[in-house]
């Protein structure tokens, strides 16, 4: 029984570094309607920027300020060089563009700082941490520590501020907010801003894990499970949808796995995933539309 | 109408709604075969929502649909374009990327004989279907008079001939019943007078029975020989577009009086 | 130049319905095969069918395959590698399960095996629509490959998945050499099109059509949407699994099914993009582009850029110029490569003209 606690205590703080990925996806979204397949190459882009600074010498915090910055810089230059000109086309059509944008920023990424695997050091120790007789990683515990703390900051942006009320307004309809005076184009460069902070986090999280590396962009893919699970549009849907996809593979990798030779975690969020779909077309935490003809 | 004759649709106590919300409440009214009949009301009456019912896009919490003689508990809308019912949607519904030969040939997509086989080997009866269904889809654009725009794609073209278009697709599947869902909505007075025209020959050259939506009351006095008023869901009038629009409760709802 | 279709009146609604009306159009057409059929398997090089015309042609039929799915029936698809590896592996499979099965019949099985399994993942299309429909499709890409690797069975006991293409013998005569397998891959491919170019011109091609430009419409017009859905993974599905037998036969000669990973997916998809979604002659011209560009930087860096651009830079720099030209052409040509031909062949019909 313990061991069964220890596999879904495991799964569900590495479903919290899942639901970081979901949480920029769900920011840009609701913002700009934009399905963005490039999370995952922001996230590399971000955690590599990081990282290399401070191979270069830089102290933490520089790196992690000029990291930022260049998050906000891209998301500028996106939303010139690309948002602008794709206004009102289908959303097919952005979401394909952000899978030109995710090559884009993979290849200047590693253009910039090179293809090979940085090591990251945070400083916290992947040590054991026993709690109440269960094993638990102390890594794991700071980093939902951190993305609880990151949530709450994004709950408060989102809720006590003007912005935040500018934001709910052009995620709840795009058109009225414009013609109540918000600048929509401002709002799209916050956002993706925003998600470019929430990618920093998680790239550094995931990075001090695994290293800083091109696969850092593949976990694009474990959120889209997430995001059908929890809903496009609802960050505790992507909270709970991260919880829920960590937890499901690492047991189905441990009790189910060995009967089927194994490495199933690839595909096995999918299917459960669809599952979801298929008893809730919406998500847990969509709405579903009335189609009116 | 004759009273032995059995009308060719008749709704019975249609309720319906969504997550609690009312839309029709206990409506139901019979429509006789080749006639034209207007539904009218202030909007959110209920309109669009009843259409719907009929021909399956909606599925009713309660009541009965009767057409050609079937009952049904609701509609699906494949069932219902078997059954022939065609229609136009409020906000053109037409397929954007197509040009305008191929939208009408969408609707006669029922009378296609052929299997996909036969279609991608260009044998057996897919040839002569394909020219069979040209042949209807040319005469329906002799008909509207679209030969102008065979091969332009539909976004390309003007609202008006849009709604046109879309008339078209419905007529190319030669329906008994036809619902129109605002045909004249947006459109200048020479479009009306056009589109009317049109409604009026498609009604008596093919004796096409129609419903259609209609907000200009003088359209609508002129063309149907059945009224039926809904207002809030609820049906309060029904009959010959003069006794209609005499009724006091149509009256109400049309200038807005107070209620009790 | 008018001139080119002055007199040519269409008097039967039959002629009204050719994919080429103008006599001008089926004679370069013809011209074309000639050339293709008559002339380059003689005058060609081993190094033009081993790199360029033969994954010219194979993935111009995967870029058909996803094509129907996607630019037709719309609906959007990142599996595409995943139905290749199934038609690739189960044409390699049933030569064992099956021995003296003709080689093009063992492609045309393994079709018809991608195809049913096309339409087990296009199952869910029927309650999910748009970005939805992507955890279906990602779901048979990350399975797929998950199967053919963990299972030897399917690489006929070889532990690691790897497969080898059998001789290529087609009514005794061996297709082995380079121009060998590019006409045999030509003689796969140009059929396939035409079949796919009569269906889209036809009441199937309509429906997905229909289905893909308002869904609701179409239920309400009578086209039954589960079987247009179903019948769209299926076609497609079975080009596709004929591309990844001819992939594995005719191109490469042995493939693993990483072959078959994402990152093809993602290749085909650009190729419909950057060809024109919709568009039966996109396919051709975006897979020309996709086989073609890695060659002209490569033959660039190695000249023009040789000194300035570091050795490691090349896959970057390719990176970067796929990714611009996907978002360039969404904004300026959504439409893809098959427009830009169109407006080019509009201005040339009024030439000397403006308008």
């Amino acid at each position: 029984m313990s061991f069964f606690m220890e596999v879904l205590l495991g799964g569900l703080l590495a479903g919290v570094m899942y639901s970081l990925v979901a949480i920029g996806f769900v920011l840009i979204y609701k913002a700009s309607g934009v399905f963005n397949f490039a999370q995952g190459s922001m996230v590399l882009f971000a955690a590599l920027t990081f990282v290399s600074l401070l191979e270069r010498g830089l102290p933490f915090w520089l790196s992690f300020v000029i990291s930022l910055l260049s998050m906000l810089l891209l998301a500028l230059l996106l939303e010139r060089l690309v948002l602008r000109h794709l206004v009102n086309r289908p959303p097919i059509t952005l979401f394909m563009a952000t899978l030109g944008l995710s090559y884009v920023v993979e290849g200047v990424a590693q253009a910039l700082w090179g293809a090979q695997v940085h090591g990251l050091d945070l400083g916290i120790e992947d040590t054991p941490l026993e709690l109440g007789g269960l094993m638990l990683s102390r890594f794991d515990l700071f980093a939902a520590g951190s993305a609880g703390l990151l949530v709450l900051l994004l709950s408060l942006l989102f809720n006590k501020t003007r912005i935040g009320l500018s934001l709910r307004a052009v995620a709840d309809d795009q058109l009225a907010a414009l013609a109540v005076g918000i600048r929509l184009q401002r709002m799209w460069v916050l956002v993706w801003a925003v998600a470019g902070l929430v990618g920093l986090v998680a790239g550094l999280l995931w990075g001090a894990r695994l290293g800083v590396q091109f696969s850092l962009s593949l976990i694009v893919l474990k959120a889209l499970p997430v995001l059908i699970i929890g809903g496009f549009t609802s960050i505790g849907g992507a909270i709970v949808g991260g919880l829920i996809v960590g937890a499901s593979e690492k047991l189905a990798e441990v009790y189910l796995g060995p009967l089927l030779s194994g490495g199933i975690e690839n595909w096995f969020p999918y299917v459960l995933a669809l599952l979801f779909l298929l008893l809730r077309p919406a998500g847990l935490f969509g709405e579903r539309a009335i189609e009116r003809v | 109408m004759s009273e032995t004759v059995a009308p060719l649709l008749s709704l019975s106590h249609i309720s319906l709604s969504f997550k609690g919300v009312k839309a029709v409440t206990d409506i139901g009214f019979d429509v006789a075969e080749g006639e034209i009949c207007a539904l009218i009301g202030p909007n959110g009456a209920g309109k669009s929502s009843l259409l719907n019912v009929i021909n399956g896009v909606y599925q009713p919490q309660q009541g009965e649909i009767r057409f050609a003689g079937r009952a049904r508990r609701a509609m699906q809308p494949h069932e219902a374009a078997v059954a022939g019912i065609a229609r136009t949607f409020q906000n053109i519904a037409l397929f954007k990327g197509m040009s305008v030969l191929d939208n009408i040939l969408t609707g006669r997509n029922l009378a296609s004989r052929s299997s996909w086989l036969e279609q991608a080997f260009r044998v057996g009866r897919a040839v002569a279907d394909e020219e069979a269904q040209r042949a209807v889809a040319e005469e329906v654009i002799a008909f509207l008079r679209l030969q102008a725009w065979r091969h332009t794609p539909v976004g390309q073209l003007p609202y008006g001939l849009q709604k046109r278009v879309e008339l078209g697709r419905a007529l190319a599947a030669r329906p008994r019943l036809l619902l129109l869902d605002e045909p004249m909505a947006g459109m200048n007075r020479e479009e009306k007078r056009e589109m009317s025209q049109f409604i009026r020959e498609v009604n008596q050259v093919f004796g096409t029975t129609i419903v259609l939506i209609e907000h200009d009351i003088g359209v609508v006095m002129e063309l149907s020989d059945h009224v039926v008023v809904l207002d809030y869901g609820r049906k309060i009038g029904d009959g010959e577009p003069e006794a209609v629009r005499a009724l006091p409760e149509v009256i109400a709802a049309y200038l807005g009086q107070q209620r009790h | 130049m008018f001139y080119q279709e002055s007199g040519q009146f269409s008097t039967r609604y039959r002629q009204d319905g050719r994919a080429l009306r103008l006599w001008q159009q089926r004679a370069a057409l013809w011209a074309l095969l000639l050339l293709a059929f008559g002339l380059l398997p003689f005058i060609g090089n081993d190094y033009w069918f081993s790199a360029i015309l033969i994954p010219f042609l194979v993935l111009s039929l995967a870029g058909l395959g996803l094509n129907l799915l996607t630019g037709y029936a719309g609906q959007l698809s990142l599996g595409s590698a995943a139905f290749m590896a199934v038609g690739a592996f189960a044409s390699y499979k049933l030569q064992f399960l099956l021995p003296g099965l003709p080689l093009l019949l063992s492609f045309v099985a393994g079709g018809v095996v991608a195809a049913a399994v096309g339409v087990v993942f296009g199952l869910p299309s029927l309650r999910i629509k748009g970005f939805y429909l992507l955890v279906s499709t990602l779901a048979a890409q990350f399975f797929v490959e998950w199967l053919l690797t963990k299972f030897a069975w399917f690489s006929n006991g070889n532990e690691s998945g790897v497969i080898t293409a059998p001789p290529l013998l087609v009514a005794g005569h061996d297709f082995g050499s380079p121009a060998g397998r590019y006409l045999l891959t030509l003689s796969v491919v140009l059929p396939l099109f035409v079949l796919a170019a009569n269906l889209v011109r036809s009441s199937l091609g309509r429906n997905w059509m229909a289905v893909r430009d308002m869904d609701t419409a179409a239920a309400v017009i009578g086209i039954p949407i589960l079987r247009t859905k179903l019948l769209a993974f299926a076609i497609s599905s079975f080009i596709l699994g004929v591309a990844g037998s001819l992939w594995a036969f005719t191109y490469l000669g042995t493939v693993e099914p990483h072959g078959f990973d994402l990152s093809r997916s993602f290749q085909v998809l650009f190729i419909i993009i950057l060809g024109g979604m919709g568009s039966i002659l996109g396919n051709f011209l975006g897979a020309a582009f996709i086989v073609l560009l890695p060659i002209v930087l490569s033959i660039l860096s190695g000249t023009l850029l040789s000194g300035v651009l570091p050795a490691g830079q090349l896959e970057n720099l390719q990176k970067i110029i796929f990714g611009v030209l996907i978002i360039l052409f969404l904004i300026k040509e959504p439409d893809g490569l098959a427009r830009l031909w169109q407006g080019w062949r509009a201005r040339a019909r009024l030439w000397p003209l403006r308008f």
